[in-house]
C-alpha cells in the first residue's frame, strides 16, 4: 500500500509547481529543525551552548558530551551514564520481538489456513488488546510481576512486552497470510504434510517480507516505550527511555544540555539506524498497522 | 453409518486440534493480561483502594469523587482542546503534504523519509528536543533576539495557558508525517481513469479535489482520526518529557493523571477509574471501527 | 460398487444444506466431470472426495474403503488445482517431488518417479526453475506432474484450465484427454464449462443448486437432456426453448406457435405420445444446428420439415453462419453452413430436423420421455 503504485493523472502548471516546492522543502526543515539542534548542540560545550545561539554551528567541536552521556553523566545516583541502560533495553527488545514475531506468525496462520468458527472474534479480542491505554493494566500488572517474582526486572518487561505486542504481530501476520492462496495448504495437506511442516515448509519461506515489517515495527515500539519501562523497571534495571528521561530531568547540577542531547541522540540512535536501513518496511508497518492490510 | 466414527484416523483428529492449541497460549495470555486485568481495574475503580489494591466495595465513590477534582477537570478540558487541534491540525497538514507530494515530484523518495522519521523516535527523545526549543532562555526566543528581532516572545511552555499548545505543536510534528503517508496510499489507489474521466469533463484541479478525490479518501480520513484519537487519548510520554504536566497542572492529560493518582498520591481507587474511563472512550471509537474493519473480510 | 463410490453424500453448513443427496459411483479409469455454474456445489464435492471438507452424511469411498473421515493425504488420491498451488519457494522438481518425501519414499525412488514424469510432460528442462519463472502453461504442467508422480487411484481437477487462455486452454485440454487415454487413470474433473464436460468426459454429472440434475454419457446429456436447466446448460449456443401448444391435425401431433410476423405457424412432432399432451402446452427444445439451411439438412434423418421464416441477425463464425429469428415469440438461433446465402430480414426456408427435437413438461421442467 505505501509503495508508489501509480502517478496521479493530475497535471500542475509551472507557478503552482514552484509554490507546491516551496511548501514541500519548508515542512521539510520543519520536521528537521528539532533534530538538527539536538545533533549540532550535542558537539558543542555548554558554554557556547549557555551564551551562544542553538541554531549556530559549533565553534569548537567536542565530543565530551557524548562520551559523557554514554559512560559517566549521573542517571539517578549514580554516574554510570546511559550504556548499562542502553543493554538493559537491548536484552529487552530482543527477546521481546522474536518471541512476538514467532507468535503472531503461528496465529496469523492458524487464523487464516486453519479457520474454525469465532475466529475472527478470537481475532477481534486480540487487536483491540493493541489499542487499550494501558494504564488500565498498570495496576494488575504491577501486581502480576510481584506474584511471579519479575518485578523490576528485565524478564518482566518482556513478558509485558510479548503480551501487548501479540495483538500487532497477529495482525500483520494474518494479513498477509490472508493474501497467500489457501489451495497451497490445500496441496501440502493432500501431498501429507502437517501442519508444523506445512508452516515451516510453505508459509515460512514466503514470510520474509512480514517479519521484516513486524520485526521493525515491535522493535521501535518496544525501544521506545516509556510507560511500561517507568512502571515496572526502575533503578537500574531502567530501559534506555526511562533512563534518558531521568537525565534530563534530573534537577541536581548545572544543566548539561549538550550532555542531554547526546543522550537523546544514542537513545534514537537504534530506532533511528533501522528507519533509515529499512524505512519502507517501517511505513509498510504503521499503514498496516492503521489502515487494513 | 457405524463405521464412519472409527475411520475418523488420530492424525485427522490430532490436525484438528494442532491449530487451537497453538493459538491458546497466545490467547490465554491476551484474555488475562488484557480482558482479566481491566475487569480487575474495573473492580478496582469499585474499592477503597489507597496505596495497595484494597477489595473494600464502595459502589461509584471514586466516580463521585474523580468528577470532584478540579484536577481531573483540567486533564479532560486539556485533553479535549489538545486532540481537537491534534486531529484536525495533523489531518490538514497531513492532506496537504500527500496532495502535494502526489505532483509528481522530484525527490519525494527524499522528502517522504523526513517527513515520516519523527514517528520512528521515542516521544522521550523528541520532548527533550522540543522542550528546549521552546525554552524561552536559550530556545527559539533567544535565538530570535540574538539575530536581531528583540521584540519576539515565544514563552508558551512556561505560560499555564498557552503551554498545553507546546504539547499540540510536538505532537503534531511527530505524527503528521504518518498521516500523510496514510492519505498517499489513499491517493496512490485511486484510480487514474476517474480523474482523466473528470478532466475531459472539464474540471479544474481545485475541482477535482473537492468533488471527486477528497470524497474518495474517506476510508483514509476515517483511518486517520481513529489512529489520532486513541493516539491523543493515551499520550503520556510526551507530556512527560517535555512539561511533566506543568507549569502547574496546566498540562496535565487524563494519562498523566490517572499515573499521579494511581503511584505519586496513592489513590489508587480514583486512579483505576480514571484509566476505565480513558479505556471507554477507546472503545467507543475502536470497537465499531474494528468491527467494520473485520466485518467486510469474511 | 465402483472404483469411487459417492453414496447419498449431503454437505451442510449450519442449517443450510448445500448439496443433496448425490450418488455417483466411478469406475476404475473413467473420467467424470462435475460440470456446473458457480455454486452449483461441485467444487464442495469434489473437496469431499479430497478430504478438504467434512462430509455430513452420506459415505465416500475409494476402492471399496470408506475414507471418510480419512485425513487427505492417506486417500491416495491427487489434485490439481485451478492456481495451480505451487509452492513459490521450492524448485518444480521439488514441487512435484513434495508429496512422496512427505510420505517417506526415499530419495533415489523419489528421483526415479519424477524423471519418469518429467520425461512424459517433457518438463524435464523445468525441474530447477522455480514456478515464478514458468508461463501459465508450464505450471499447468508441472502441477499435473506433482500429481502423476504420487501415482494415486483417483486423480482430482478443479477447474485446471481456467485460468489460461483460450488458445492455450484448448491445447492442455487435448493433452489432458491424451494423458488420461494413455495412462487409463481415474478422474474426476470441476468444469463450468460444458465444452470441456463434453470434449474430455467418459461421464459427465451435471449440477445445479446442489443437485445432480443428470448423469450420463457425454451423448446422453447432450441428446437427451433431462430437463430445462441441463437443455439450456449444455451446448453453445444453447438449445432453443420454445412455449408452444400440442394440436393433433391429421391425426399426427404438431406444436402450435408463431413466427416472426406473428403468422401461425404448425410444426409437426415426431415424438409421438405428444399426442396425449393435446390441448397442452409443452417447451419444445430444438438445438441450433437441428435448424438449418435446406442443403445442411441431415439426410440420415427421417423427420425433417421445412419452415419458412424471417431472419433478423446474421452471425457469421467462419465455419458456420448463425442466423437468428423470432420463434414463438422469441429469438432463436439457427446454425447453417457457412456459406449460405441469406441475409439480415429476408425470408428464409429453414430446415427442421424434428427427431433431434425434445419435449419439456412446463410444469416440472422435465423431459418428457418417449
Amino acid at each position: 500500500m505505501s509503495a508508489a503504485t501509480q502517478e496521479t493523472a493530475i497535471r500542475t502548471g509551472r507557478i503552482a509547481r514552484t509554490f507546491i516546492y516551496v511548501v514541500l522543502l519548508v515542512f521539510a526543515l520543519f520536521y528537521l529543525l528539532p533534530f538538527f539542534v539536538m545533533l549540532v548542540n550535542s558537539v558543542k560545550p555548554l558554554s557556547e551552548i549557555t551564551e551562544g545561539n542553538m541554531m549556530a554551528l559549533p565553534k569548537e567541536l567536542t565530543f565530551a558530551p557524548w562520551a559523557s552521556a554514554w559512560s559517566t553523566a549521573q542517571i539517578g545516583v549514580e554516574p554510570t551514564g546511559l550504556r548499562p541502560y542502553f543493554l538493559n533495553s537491548l536484552f529487552m527488545v530482543v527477546p521481546a520481538v522474536l518471541i512476538c514475531t514467532a507468535l503472531g506468525a503461528l496465529n496469523g496462520y492458524v487464523l487464516t489456513k486453519w479457520r474454525f468458527r469465532g475466529d475472527t472474534l478470537l481475532f477481534g479480542l486480540m487487536l483491540f488488546s493493541c489499542f487499550i491505554p494501558f494504564q488500565i493494566v498498570l495496576i494488575p500488572m504491577a501486581r502480576m510481576l510481584g506474584i511471579m517474582g519479575l518485578a523490576g526486572s528485565t524478564a518482566g518487561l518482556v513478558l509485558v512486552h510479548v503480551v501487548y505486542g501479540i495483538g500487532f504481530s497477529t495482525l500483520y501476520f494474518r494479513n498477509y497470510y490472508s493474501a497467500f492462496p489457501t489451495e497451497l495448504v490445500r496441496a501440502a495437506m493432500i501431498d501429507g504434510a502437517g501442519f508444523f511442516q506445512i508452516f515451516w515448509r510453505i508459509m515460512v519461506p514466503v514470510s520474509g517480507p512480514i517479519t521484516v515489517v513486524c520485526v521493525i515495527w515491535l522493535f521501535t515500539n518496544i525501544w521506545n516505550d516509556f510507560l511500561f519501562g517507568a512502571s515496572f523497571a526502575s533503578g537500574s534495571k531502567a530501559p534506555m527511555t526511562v533512563a534518558l528521561n531521568n537525565l534530563v530531568q534530573s534537577s541536581t547540577g548545572v544543566k548539561e544540555y549538550n550532555v542531554h542531547f547526546a543522550g537523546a541522540i544514542l537513545a534514537a540512535l537504534p530506532t533511528l539506524l533501522v528507519y533509515i536501513v529499512a524505512g519502507r518496511y517501517f511505513v509498510r508497518g504503521l499503514m498496516a498497522g492503521s489502515v487494513k492490510g | 453409518m457405524a463405521h464412519q466414527s472409527a475411520e475418523v484416523d488420530f492424525r485427522t483428529r490430532l490436525q484438528n486440534w494442532i491449530p487451537k492449541l497453538v493459538l491458546s497460549p497466545s490467547l490465554a495470555a491476551v484474555l488475562v493480561f488484557v480482558y482479566g486485568f481491566i475487569l480487575f481495574t474495573l473492580y478496582l475503580s469499585f474499592t477503597n483502594s489507597k496505596m495497595l489494591p484494597s477489595y473494600d466495595w464502595v459502589g461509584f465513590e471514586n466516580y463521585r469523587k474523580l468528577w470532584g477534582l478540579s484536577h481531573w477537570w483540567t486533564a479532560i478540558t486539556n485533553l479535549a482542546i489538545f486532540a481537537t487541534l491534534y486531529i484536525v491540525i495533523c489531518t490538514a497538514i497531513g492532506l496537504t503534504l500527500a496532495i502535494l507530494l502526489d505532483q509528481k515530484i522530484r525527490g519525494e523518495g527524499m522528502l517522504r523519509p523526513i517527513y515520516l522519521y519523527p514517528m520512528a523516535l521515542s516521544f522521550i527523545v523528541t520532548g527533550t528536543a522540543w522542550k528546549w526549543f521552546l525554552d524561552p532562555g536559550i530556545g527559539l526566543e533567544n535565538t530570535m533576539h540574538l539575530w536581531g528581532w528583540e521584540s519576539f516572545e515565544f514563552g508558551w511552555i512556561k505560560d499555564r495557558n498557552m503551554a498545553i499548545y507546546t504539547i499540540v505543536i510536538a505532537a503534531v510534528w511527530q505524527t503528521s508525517g504518518f498521516v500523510m503517508a496514510m492519505f498517499l496510499a489513499g491517493l496512490r489507489g485511486i484510480d487514474n481513469e476517474i480523474l482523466k474521466a473528470a478532466q475531459i469533463d472539464g474540471a479544474s484541479n481545485w475541482n477535482l479535489y473537492r468533488r471527486i478525490v477528497i470524497p474518495l479518501l474517506r476510508p483514509a480520513f476515517l483511518s486517520a482520526f481513529v489512529i489520532l484519537s486513541h493516539l491523543a487519548i493515551k499520550s503520556y510520554d510526551l507530556v512527560i518529557a517535555l512539561t511533566g504536566g506543568g507549569p502547574g497542572r496546566a498540562t496535565e492529560l487524563p494519562a498523566t493523571f490517572m499515573y499521579s493518582y494511581t503511584f505519586s498520591r496513592n489513590l489508587m481507587g480514583v486512579g483505576a477509574s480514571s484509566a476505565v474511563i480513558m479505556l471507554m472512550t477507546i472503545a467507543a471509537i475502536m470497537t465499531p471501527y474494528l468491527y467494520a474493519e473485520l466485518r467486510e473480510k469474511p | 460398487m465402483g472404483f469411487l463410490d459417492i453414496s447419498n453424500v449431503t454437505k451442510s453448513y449450519g442449517n443450510t444444506e448445500v448439496l443433496h443427496h448425490v450418488d455417483i459411483s466411478v469406475e476404475e479409469g473413467e473420467f467424470l466431470v462435475l460440470v456446473g455454474p458457480s455454486g452449483c456445489g461441485k467444487s464442495t464435492l469434489l473437496n469431499m472426495i479430497a478430504g478438504l471438507e467434512s462430509i455430513t452424511s452420506g459415505d465416500v469411498s475409494i476402492k471399496g474403503r470408506v475414507v471418510n473421515g480419512v485425513h487427505p493425504s492417506k486417500r491416495n488420491i491427487a489434485m490439481v488445482f485451478q492456481s495451480y498451488a505451487l509452492y513459490p519457494n521450492m524448485t518444480v522438481g521439488q514441487n512435484m517431488t513434495f508429496g512422496l518425501e512427505m510420505h517417506g519414499v526415499p530419495k533415489p525412488e523419489r528421483d526415479k518417479a519424477l524423471a519418469d514424469v518429467a520425461a512424459l510432460l517433457q518438463i524435464t528442462p523445468l525441474l530447477d526453475r522455480k514456478p515464478g519463472q514458468l508461463s501459465g502453461g508450464q505450471r499447468q504442467r508441472v502441477a499435473m506432474g506433482r500429481a502423476l508422480v504420487r501415482n494415486p487411484d483417483v486423480f482430482l481437477f478443479d477447474e485446471p484450465l481456467s485460468n489460461l487462455d483460450a488458445k492455450l486452454r484448448v491445447d492442455m485440454r487435448t493433452e489432458i484427454k491424451k494423458l488420461h487415454e494413455k495412462l487409463k487413470t481415474t478422474i474426476v474433473y470441476v468444469t463450468h464449462d460444458q465444452i470441456e464436460a463434453m470434449t474430455l468426459s467418459t461421464r459427465i454429472a451435471v449440477m445445479y443448486n446442489g443437485y445432480v440434475q443428470q448423469l450420463g454419457t457425454p451423448k446422453e446429456i447432450y441428446d437427451t437432456p433431462t430437463n430445462l436447466f441441463v437443455a439450456g446448460f449444455m451446448g453453445s449456443p444453447s438449445m432453443n426453448l420454445l412455449p408452444v401448444e400440442v394440436a393433433m391435425i391429421d391425426g399426427a401431433p404438431h406444436a402450435v406457435t408463431t413466427d416472426a410476423d406473428g403468422a401461425p405457424l404448425h410444426l409437426r412432432l415426431h415424438q409421438q405420445n405428444l399426442s396425449e399432451w393435446a390441448g397442452r402446452k409443452i417447451i419444445l427444445g430444438i438445438r441450433p444446428e437441428a435448424i438449418t439451411d435446406p442443403e445442411g439438412a441431415d439426410r440420415a434423418s427421417s423427420c425433417i420439415i421445412p419452415m419458412t421464416n424471417r431472419v433478423s441477425v446474421t452471425e457469421p463464425a467462419g465455419s458456420d453462419t448463425f442466423a437468428t429469428m423470432t420463434l414463438a415469440g422469441q429469438d432463436s438461433i439457427a446454425r447453417m453452413r457457412a456459406d449460405a446465402s441469406v441475409g439480415p430480414g429476408e425470408m428464409f426456408e429453414f430446415a427442421i430436423n424434428m427427431e433431434k427435437a425434445v419435449a419439456f413438461d412446463p410444469e416440472t421442467e422435465r423431459r418428457i420421455v418417449p
